[in-house]
């Protein structure tokens, strides 16, 4: 009985020390500064105080922060999704020749680390006059996502039933009717975790949305935060305030997402 | 940082057609916006950074023509073998403790409280374990980078509750990388618990009873039954972690800075400074090339060793 719920307790501990960062993130951004001045950040905040929050808010367009990330996740998760399904179409329907030879090349493109590309993306993306522009971030990472979608949506696709395209192409369907009618319904399920997936991956990047975005119009949230880190500006409320706004946003498409989530995250461990 | 979820060896290739092909042909047609943008996005900026890695190049101006020089020169950096052994310390912190940990939590989630306490326990444990690995890495890093702060860091505050010093944590060149460290094992354990319970799933329960009947304990039934059976999940797991961890970027950005004094310089900030602080965009690029090559031996690597065991098994 002890041991049954010694083992409980360990792993409650052990999920509390997991959250506690969040909880004390929280609680210091909604205490004002004279209060944390007095009773430090260890205890409960006097009352909600929320000035912070909006202070940084305002002071970092935190809106027009989140629209970037927004358009910029957005359009990303779905340009990546019609183009995975272009290309596992041919691969994985179509069966076009070399196509081991192409899925290799996904392969090694989704492990590529962004750094062997970084200086020549951004030489070239001055040329074209893509630089700092919220355009040229969606089409680096449109490409990089659809590595990932293409290698996972090929071995999908590559199990389709040939029977339903047949019947498909008996009624005079031609390939792009094909696809649209038929195999993206049917892929429906699959499609949406990798929109999700896309998403979510884009909105957490930083790497490249940090060499890219220079200028703070076109920021998205983990770049304008992150610049901020060892700003003179930023005190202790002011830190845990700007935190703060950084995890919502995650833990809200987390909720959101949550049960297509934890379905998706194991998409490619039960193939 | 993004773990990608693990992806699925390409069975396509293995598997014999299906039947004899009719109205093939004319599907190439739908490769074809990839390959223009992956030329130009991947492929192209790929190969321009090889040919810039031979060269010296400040970013304007023509390259000159060095040779292997760039490399010649890397080899004999002491800030370069730095960022690698500071890597080996990530991989560490992000693929092996949480691989192990993970391991543990989750057998123990599924074999012994989804079992007694009913699996809605287990999943709300699951979940909280998984909250860090929600988060851009980038806020991860701000979140602790506050915690941890040497003025206003909670980390002191609570520590002196228990009369110990304050320190510097992140700009303390002996506590700087244990610091990081830290706060990576707490943001990757979530990644594989979620994926090692999703494998034990699809292990037979009778496998797990028949041990039960026989007597077997715990760690036994743990060792002899739940590891090698979720041994693919090990895998990839491993396998996408080492990757993330060899490509780190955000919380050293936001943390640290590679400082102090080159404490946790990683080959991807590394390259960084070189590519956009110092203007020695030539010597960047050798370093990226490297850090491309090591990643792509790693990951033959282990899918030689995952197919060797295949094979065996």
């Amino acid at each position: 009985m002890i041991r049954k719920y010694s083992v409980l307790v360990s792993l409650a501990v052990l999920a509390v020390v997991m959250l506690v960062p969040f909880a004390i993130v929280t609680l210091n951004a909604v205490r004002s500064p004279a209060d944390y001045s007095a009773n430090g950040p260890l205890s409960l905040p006097d009352g909600l105080y929320l000035d912070g929050i909006i202070d940084f808010w305002n002071r970092v367009d935190f809106g027009g922060k989140l629209w970037n990330s927004l358009l910029i996740s957005g359009s990303v998760a779905v340009l990546a999704v019609v183009l995975s399904v272009f290309n596992a179409y041919a691969l994985g329907i179509g069966r076009v020749r070399g196509r081991t030879w192409i899925l290799v090349v996904f392969l090694v493109a989704n492990t590529l680390p962004q750094e062997a590309l970084v200086y020549p993306l951004y030489y070239l993306s001055k040329e074209v006059g893509l630089y700092d522009t919220r355009l040229g971030v969606i089409i680096i990472f449109t490409v990089v996502q659809s590595a990932f979608g293409t290698y996972l949506l090929s071995s999908v696709l590559g199990r389709f039933p040939h029977e339903i395209l047949e019947a498909a192409a008996l009624d005079g369907a031609g390939k792009w009717r094909a696809l649209w009618r038929v195999v993206v319904p049917i892929s429906r399920p699959t499609l949406s975790v990798l929109l999700i997936f896309f998403f979510i991956w884009t909105w957490n990047e930083f790497f490249l949305p940090l060499v890219f975005l220079i200028s703070n119009e076109n920021q998205t949230v983990p770049v304008a935060l992150g610049v901020l880190q060892g700003d003179k500006m930023m005190d202790a409320t002011m830190s845990s305030a700007s935190a703060l706004l950084g995890i919502l946003p995650a833990v809200v498409f987390f909720l959101i997402f949550q049960r297509t989530l934890t379905r998706g995250v194991t998409v490619g461990a039960i193939k | 940082m993004a773990v990608h979820a693990p992806a699925a060896r390409p069975k396509a290739a293995r598997r014999p057609e299906p039947r004899p092909r009719r109205r093939t042909g004319g599907y190439w047609v739908f490769l074809l916006p990839s390959a223009v943008l992956f030329a130009a996005v991947i492929l192209v900026p790929f190969l321009m950074n090889v040919g810039i890695s031979f060269t010296r190049w400040q970013g304007i101006g023509d390259p000159r023509w060095l040779g292997l020089d760039n490399y010649t020169r890397l080899f004999a950096d002491a800030r370069f073998w730095t960022s690698f052994r500071n890597n080996a310390a990530l991989i560490v912190a992000m693929a092996i403790v949480p691989t192990i940990i993970g391991l543990v939590l989750a057998a123990t989630l599924f074999d012994y409280v989804g079992k007694k306490f009913g699996p809605r326990t287990a999943s709300v444990l699951r979940a909280a374990y998984y909250l860090p690995q929600v988060l851009p890495v980038a806020i991860a890093g701000i979140v602790w980078g506050w915690i941890m702060h040497p003025r206003f860091g909670v980390l002191n505050e609570f520590l002196a509750l228990f009369g110990m010093e304050p320190r510097g944590w992140l700009g303390d060149p002996d506590w700087a990388l244990p610091s990081v460290m830290l706060i990576m094992v707490w943001f990757q354990i979530g990644y594989p618990v979620v994926i090692f319970m999703a494998g034990l799933q699809r292990v037979d329960p009778a496998l797990y009873e028949a041990a039960e009947m026989d007597g077997a304990s715990w760690a036994r039934r743990f060792w002899h039954i739940t590891i090698p059976q979720i041994r693919p999940e090990i895998y990839v797991v491993l396998l996408t972690c080492t990757i993330a961890a060899l490509k780190v970027f955000g919380p050293i950005f936001v943390l640290t800075r590679g400082g102090p004094g080159g404490a946790t310089l990683v080959p991807s900030y590394f390259s960084y400074q070189n590519f956009f602080e110092k203007a020695n965009v030539g010597y960047g690029a050798a370093i990226a090339t490297v850090l491309t090559l090591v990643i792509i031996v790693v990951t033959v690597l282990f899918l030689r060793v995952q197919d060797g065991e295949d094979g065996d098994s």
